[in-house]
């Protein structure tokens, strides 16, 4: 019984784990939708900034690309 | 239900992933990593050596090569635009000169026309003038001759007008008061 | 860690992480670290791609390029601008190695895509290689170039005094963990993507949601087609991005 509530809170806490996917999701498209915005009012200096939006949508990735991590980690190798 | 109890089942086997491995992700099981890091090690040594020795001069060559081919024709362009204008401006000259020359043809015949026409009516006027002299010479002898029947018509009819009213008129007063007379 | 051999029983067959495991090609059981694996096939693939396209497809050094000459030339040019770009003049000096980069990632994560291979980009300890190479090879040429001058990125002099020291060490922090986003990130995207192909797969065992699955993994596997170019284009770009900071780009 002992290992099945452990197993339990492995699940719950993957599964929790999972929430700060939202989070970069939000940021990714915030960074997305700002770039765009920025685009539509200057077209013309949009295509030198695409070097700046790749790295911004992969820094804010990373941090739900580590939530993603713990919920392996919790479901795997704990 | 028994759709659920299958998904159920299902996430439970995603869940738990490779059934019967040692570990439930391969990325985690560490007795593996000397191996990967390995052959990936080579593999990049390999990669590198081969584009740093064997693509990278070749394409930076192509590249240089294209450019100066580009630059070339470019130049071959310039030159050949040169010489068109160069065709262009020899043309304009030669057809600038023979306009010239035309209008000098041009020019000169009118010239010699004119001298022609010059001669032709210098020799006319003198012709008429010489024409002119002549009549009015013939005029003036015409006219001295009128005078002088004149004059002798006079003097005879004024004998004969003294004669007749009886007088004796003598030749030499009559003819002087005849020419007083023509004279005034 | 325990794995119950569930799931059998029901019809459903899914191991989404079968796909990345490690073995050997010719037999054995043990894993030395000069076994010849599957890592060792495919990045033998990898390399002879890459070699087919790089060197044969520019072996006629045409002045007007075939088709595989263009693509080369344009994953040359790209990669050069991109250097020239963010990391500066000083950081040209460095192309050969980046291109090496991109090009092993980025034909890693497309071999990947390839039914019933293996993704080499996929496990960490590739890409934690790959990343602290960067990240070693980074700060060891950042205190190279400009010395002690190069712990001055962390003392942020735009900022006031009080807040600075605060500053230093959510820097120190932000700093040590590049390495680990920038390895994870990579591994991640790719586990991540192949494991939702292979999980979604494994329900058109059902007969009934079998045609939803079929357009479901062709959607995925685009996706997948996308996240595999702009990973390796992210992670070159990044590792630009950490050049600036050593060669001093960033004050030009």
């Amino acid at each position: 019984m002992e290992g099945d509530i452990a197993e339990m809170g492995k699940f719950i806490g993957a599964g929790l784990a999972t929430m700060g996917l939202g989070g970069a999701g939000i940021g990714v498209g915030h960074i997305a939708g700002n770039f765009l915005a920025g685009a539509l009012r200057n077209p013309s200096a949009a295509p030198g900034q695409m070097a700046n939006l790749f790295v911004g949508i992969a820094f804010a990735e990373a941090l739900g690309i580590f939530s993603f991590l713990i919920a392996l980690l919790l479901m795997f190798a704990v | 239900m028994a759709t659920e109890a299958a998904q159920d089942a299902a996430a439970g086997a995603a869940a738990h992933g490779a059934a019967g491995q040692s570990s439930g992700m391969p990325q985690l099981d560490f007795s593996t990593w000397g191996n990967q890091i390995f052959w990936l090690l080579v593999t990049l040594v390999v990669i590198y050596f081969v584009l740093s020795r064997v693509v990278m001069p070749r394409i930076a060559s192509v590249l240089a090569e294209r450019n100066g081919t580009i630059t070339n024709d470019l130049a071959a362009a310039e030159e050949l635009k040169q010489k068109a204008l160069e065709a262009e401006k020899a043309y304009n000259e030669a057809l600038a000169t023979a306009r010239a020359e035309a209008a000098k043809i041009v020019a000169q015949a009118r010239a010699d026309i004119q001298k022609d026409l010059d001669k032709a009516t210098a020799k006319a006027d003198a012709e008429i003038a010489a024409k002119t002299a002549e009549s009015e010479k013939k005029i003036a002898e015409i006219r001295a001759g009128a005078m002088e029947s004149v004059t002798e018509v006079a003097k005879d009819t004024a004998k004969e007008l003294v004669a007749v009213l009886g007088g004796k008129a003598d030749a030499k007063s009559v003819t002087a008061a005849v020419n007083a007379l023509l004279k005034g | 860690m325990n794995v119950a051999a569930e799931g059998e029983s029901t019809g459903f067959n899914i191991h989404p992480m079968d796909q990345f495991v490690v073995k050997p090609l010719f037999g054995g059981d043990t894993i030395e670290w000069y076994t010849i694996t599957n890592v060792t096939m495919w990045m033998g693939i990898a390399v002879l791609a890459i070699i087919a396209l790089m060197v044969l497809g520019t072996s006629r050094r045409a002045i007007i390029p075939s088709r595989t000459q263009s693509i080369a030339e344009l994953i040359y040019g790209f990669i050069y601008k991109m250097v020239e770009d963010v990391a500066g003049h000083d950081g040209v000096k460095y192309f050969p190695y980046v291109l090496t980069l991109f090009l092993f990632i980025l034909f890693s994560n497309l071999l990947g895509l390839l039914p019933k291979s293996f993704t080499t980009t996929s496990h960490v300890a590739v890409t934690v290689t790959l990343a602290l190479m960067v990240f070693l090879g980074v700060t060891l040429l950042g205190l190279y170039k400009q010395g002690i001058g190069f712990l001055g990125m962390f003392w942020v002099t735009s900022a006031p005094l009080a807040i600075r020291p605060i500053l230093a060490v959510i820097e120190v922090i932000s700093y040590f963990v590049r390495p680990v986003s920038h390895s994870i990130r990579l591994a991640g995207n790719l586990m991540a993507g192949h494991a939702v192909i292979k999980v979604i797969a494994g329900f058109a065992s059902m007969a009934v949601v079998s045609p939803v699955v079929v357009g479901a993994v062709t959607a995925i596997y685009g996706l997948e087609l996308l996240v595999a170019v702009v990973q390796a284009y992210v992670f070159t770009i990044l590792t630009c991005v950490y050049l600036r900071d050593a060669v001093g780009g960033a004050h030009h």
